[in-house]
């Protein structure tokens, strides 16, 4: 046994903490709000290109999600964060976390709406047309919702494992819960009751927002199918 | 030819639909080989065939779901060119049920049937939920126009597709195997809502190899094989007396003798 | 960035491999234990490792880390962080591969239980004979993508001080002020490790849905 023995669990440096702890949380939903935004446009535009008919584009897209998905999230954010000042962009931390967020999150999201869109039959859509629709009333009144429900599930869980992923945004000090929480534990030296705590605010977190994802999909995406 | 005199329409007028030396281009391989067919307003026509021999193709063109590629369709008068106001013009007029319903699955029975008359015809709601009325209750399903697709039967599901098809009141209904994606004991009920439609005078075109129901409905039948019009006929004669090796052979398959 | 740097890279993609096979394989024996007990029938064993599995995939993998890092010298355990890591993965692992594993053993046909029941064969054969080796072939792309997972996620023992490749990049990075060329290197090779497991996990997962067609 070492010399911890007789150490004495004290969570009022947690206690007083709690307010910037709180805020913090507020800081890490930002940064996968953020991300997410950013991953589903990137989402949209890799699966448009990943599906023309420019084949250079093709492959990009194709080495871009491999690359993105075999690599790890912590060496693609240092990555980019030394890569930006190169390319002249000096960004902040916190802005340089959402690009790498949305930049990984992005490479799921091709794959899950590409999914969602090869999962709506062709006969929807020449239903449609030879009802005197338009395409983009095709795409608005029936691609959309179906491709949306298609998608839901796993494009909602990929946004909870990004929320999760922020953590890891501490290693470039991004403004989020684990940046946060390690300034204290520095400060204190009470690392298990700091992590310990925040710890059961991810999985707080994490919770409600599975519990928010589930109403939507209850609300919204409720009629039968067979 | 006895086929012209089968028509119902008057000599005199214009067409319902007139496809002169059409032909179909999938890149090198040829689906349409000079097709001339002219469907007088009230006609019915069905159209049979081996797989593969053009008749998803044919129909399809009709209400430009396939771009044709060489001669002319015209619909009502209407020459159908590539572009969109004609195409629109055309989708409005030509109502199509294909063999796997395409049901809107996320739509109620009742709102697949008023989205195109709204949104494409400009109907209000209030208007396109009464022709809806009538329609469903036309192919015997109003009392269903709550449900969604999902809870159908697929016989439902068919009536429900034609009386969609309806709702935009079309002057020609294309139908490509309607019932051949059905339970057999859900086929007659699709087939007496083609008949009664055909009753009523609507002009049809019917892929389909529900030779019983040719024999009672059709004013010609036309038989296809390898992209082209092998032959055509008053459905009695057809029947009764083919002309050509390949029809009697496909006759044969089919019939099962 | 010359040989002596490249080598150090190489000796920390070796703590990589090792931290990621300890994890695997401490992951799957109790990974195992998991996914049995999660589908025991017996409803406290099913809410209790239904929360365990809940628990994991919750929570960030950094701070699953911190929290073992630190729990462990709280009860006055001086652990070596190689040590503390290894625990860290096997737990991580164990939840993810049990999660994986209860899906697999639940998407075995109940009539295959049903017909080791009516041969009368005990829960161990049962399982052993029957359930398992079928569960096995239907979990295997699903637990390749998780090795994946896996070999990425030991990139976050960096954080907690350990030494494998990401640190190891870090460290060169700081070193020799080429960051950018060191976490390109770093990079690809996780990228050399992970790719070849995902396309061969993306090949078992198209075989499979060929099969059951
Ligand atoms: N999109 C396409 N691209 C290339 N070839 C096609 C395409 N659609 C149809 N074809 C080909 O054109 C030919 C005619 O097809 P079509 O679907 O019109 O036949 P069909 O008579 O309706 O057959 P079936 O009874 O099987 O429905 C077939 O040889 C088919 O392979
Ligand atoms: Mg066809």
């Amino acid at each position: 046994m070492g010399g911890n023995v007789g150490y004495q669990l004290d969570f009022s440096v947690v206690w007083d903490a709690l307010p910037s702890l709180l805020w913090a949380c507020l800081g890490t939903i930002g940064l996968a709000v953020s991300g997410m935004l950013l991953a589903i446009v990137i989402g949209v535009g890799g699966v448009m290109l990943r599906d023309s008919r420019f084949k250079p584009a093709r492959w990009a897209v194709m080495a871009f999600v491999e690359l993105i998905r075999n690599t790890p999230f912590l060496v693609q954010i240092f990555f980019i964060f030394f890569a930006l000042p190169l390319i002249g962009l000096r960004l902040d931390p916190t802005p340089t976390a959402i690009l790498a967020l949305g930049i990984n999150g992005g490479a799921y999201a091709i794959e899950i709406i590409r999914g969602g869109v090869q999962s709506i039959g062709k006969g929807q859509i020449e239903a449609g047309l030879a009802l005197g629709l338009h395409k983009a009333q095709v795409f608005r009144l029936i691609v959309l919702k179906p491709a949306l429900r298609a998608i839901f599930p796993s494009l909602t869980s990929q946004f909870v494992l990004l929320t999760l992923t922020t953590s890891v945004a501490s290693a470039i000090s991004a403004y989020e819960l684990t940046s946060v929480a390690q300034q204290i534990e520095s400060n204190t030296f009470r690392s298990f009751e700091v992590y310990g705590t925040i710890t059961v605010f991810y999985l707080v977190m994490s919770w409600l927002l599975m519990r928010v994802f589930d109403q939507i999909s209850r609300r919204y995406f409720s009629y039968p199918v067979k | 030819m006895a086929a012209a005199n089968a028509s119902p329409a008057p000599a005199s007028a214009q067409p319902m639909i007139a496809m002169r030396g059409v032909e179909k281009w999938y890149g090198d391989y040829k689906a349409l080989t000079d097709i001339n067919l002219t469907v007088a307003s009230g006609e019915k026509i069905v159209l049979c065939g081996p797989s593969g021999s053009g008749k998803s193709t044919l129909i399809r063109c009709i209400n430009h779901l396939e771009p044709y590629s060489a001669g002319e369709i015209r619909v009502d008068g209407t020459l159908l060119g590539d572009d969109r106001k004609t195409i629109d013009a055309v989708r409005r007029e030509v109502g199509m049920v294909f063999q796997q319903f395409n049901l809107f699955p996320h739509l109620t029975v009742m709102q697949n049937c008023t989205l195109a008359p709204m949104r494409s015809r400009g109907l209000g709601k209030a208007q396109a939920e009464a022709v809806a009325r009538r329609l469903l209750d036309r192919v015997k399903i109003l009392d269903q126009a709550d449900k969604f697709p999902a809870q159908l039967s697929g016989g439902q599901q068919q009536r429900v597709a034609i009386a969609r098809a309806l709702c935009m009141k079309p002057k020609v209904m294309l139908f490509d195997e309607p019932t051949s994606a059905l339970d057999p004991e859900m086929v007659k009920e699709v087939l007496d809502t083609m008949i009664s439609l055909a009753e009523d005078g609507m002009t049809m075109i019917c892929v389909t190899h529900e030779m019983g129901f040719a024999r009672q409905v059709a004013d010609r039948v036309i038989f296809m094989a390898g992209g082209a019009i092998v032959e055509e006929g008053h459905p009695a004669e057809f029947f009764k007396a083919p002309k050509h090796e390949r029809t009697r052979k496909f006759l044969g398959e089919i019939l099962g003798h | 960035m010359g040989w002596n740097e490249f080598a150090f890279l190489l000796r920390g993609l070796q703590w990589t491999v090792a931290l990621s096979l300890v994890g695997f394989i401490g992951g799957g024996v109790f990974g195992l234990a998991v996914a049995l007990a999660r589908t025991s029938g017996q409803p406290l064993l099913e809410r209790v490792t239904a929360g365990y599995i809940g628990l994991f995939q919750g929570t960030p993998l950094l701070m699953q880390l911190f929290v073992v890092y630190y729990g462990l010298a709280l009860i006055g355990l001086k652990l070596d962080a190689w040590v503390a890591v290894s625990i860290g993965f096997t737990l991580h692992a164990s939840a993810f591969l049990g999660e994986i594993w209860r899906g697999s053993i639940q998407a075995v046909p109940r009539g295959q239980t049903e017909a080791a029941n009516a041969l009368s064969l005990h829960y161990v054969s049962r399982m052993k004979d029957v359930v398992l080796p079928q569960a096995f072939r239907i979990s295997l792309p699903a637990t390749v993508g998780f090795l994946v997972q896996l070999i990425k996620g030991t990139s976050l023992a960096a954080i907690v001080g350990f030494t494998e490749l990401a640190r190891a990049g870090n460290i060169v990075s700081n070193q020799t002020f080429k960051p950018l060329l060191v976490f390109a290197v770093v990079g690809a090779l996780y990228f050399v490790m992970c790719w070849p497991l995902s396309l061969y996990g993306a090949h078992l997962e198209r075989r499979f849905a060929a099969a059951s067609r």
